[in-house]
């Protein structure tokens, strides 16, 4: 598994989940900054996403919807608040409507990614989610996604034991 | 329990031990913290139990807030009044399927950047 790290902190509402990979900082960050790699890794599998708009700059917004698998096609967006390529980002993810509008009654997570150069070679890739609340956590999950998530990734765990 | 226990009073400046103990000097407050340890109580299910009005026990509900031993939590159409350590408890279940979610990614993340280090051999 390339996830060398898991730090929940359930009194500050955070998760910090480190990865590493065999490719380098300039490569890791592509998954974040070209759309098309991102669709790519950001819904699970039973949520494909479809990036819209891509705008990787200070201020700047990326939009995207899921599409679910009875149909339903949850949207989001990204709004960028720092940008340092190939290493740093500081991103809020909230919900959006069919227009691609943020939803602002909904719970916006605030997502802070670095990625740096590992002596031995490749990569390690920092991400440390910030939840504002317990109640916006127990609404995420009850809209389905991160809930259909782990249940997807129960089913695998059944088929690897079987 | 007992680490967390001690890591809060550890952590504690001395205004939040003054809150800490003003907060626990009162019966009504004491007896408030023990009913809300488990799932807790809404406002109006806690007010229900004591001879006195809503506002009253909102009060001591926001005493207690101040001083970290309970959370207040909207369900619905009403305020939830919960103890802290249920609440860590339910943030460490909560956090675990967000953990689960970003297992998921990481993995899809490895796939891609595998593709291209192959193209690039081929």
């Amino acid at each position: 598994m390339t996830v060398t790290a898991v730090v929940p902190d359930p009194e500050g509402l955070t998760l910090t989940v480190t990865a590493e990979f065999a490719a380098d900082v300039e490569r890791a960050w592509q998954l974040w900054s070209d759309p098309r790699q991102l669709e790519r890794w950001w819904g699970p599998p039973t949520y494909p996403a479809t990036v819209v708009e891509h705008d990787l700059r200070p201020g700047g917004l990326v939009t995207y919807f899921m599409t679910g698998p009875e149909g339903d096609t949850p949207g989001g967006l990204w709004r960028v608040l720092e940008v340092e390529p190939p290493k740093f980002l500081l991103l809020e993810d909230a919900f959006a409507d069919a227009d691609g509008n943020p939803i602002e009654d909904l719970p916006k997570t605030l997502t802070r990614v670095r990625i740096a150069a590992r002596e031995a070679g490749g990569s390690v890739m920092t991400i440390e989610s910030v939840f504002p609340s317990l109640e916006s956590m127990e609404q995420l999950t009850a809209m389905g996604m991160v809930e259909g998530i782990t249940q997807a990734v129960g089913q695998m765990d059944a088929i690897l034991a079987a | 329990m007992v680490r967390y226990n001690q890591m809060v009073v550890d952590e504690m400046s001395p205004s939040e031990v003054d809150r800490l103990f003003h907060a626990l000097a009162d019966a009504t407050r004491r007896d408030i913290v023990q009913r809300v340890a488990g799932t807790g109580l809404s406002i109006t299910e806690l007010a229900r139990r004591y001879p006195m009005t809503m506002t009253a026990v909102q009060k001591h509900v926001g005493v207690l807030v101040d001083a970290g031993l309970v959370t207040k939590r909207r369900h619905g159409r009403e305020q939830r009044v919960i103890g802290n350590l249920a609440a860590v408890q339910r943030a460490q279940q909560l956090l675990a399927h967000f953990e689960q979610l970003w297992r998921v990614r990481v993995a899809a993340m490895a796939d891609i950047l595998d593709e291209t280090d192959e193209g690039a051999r081929a």
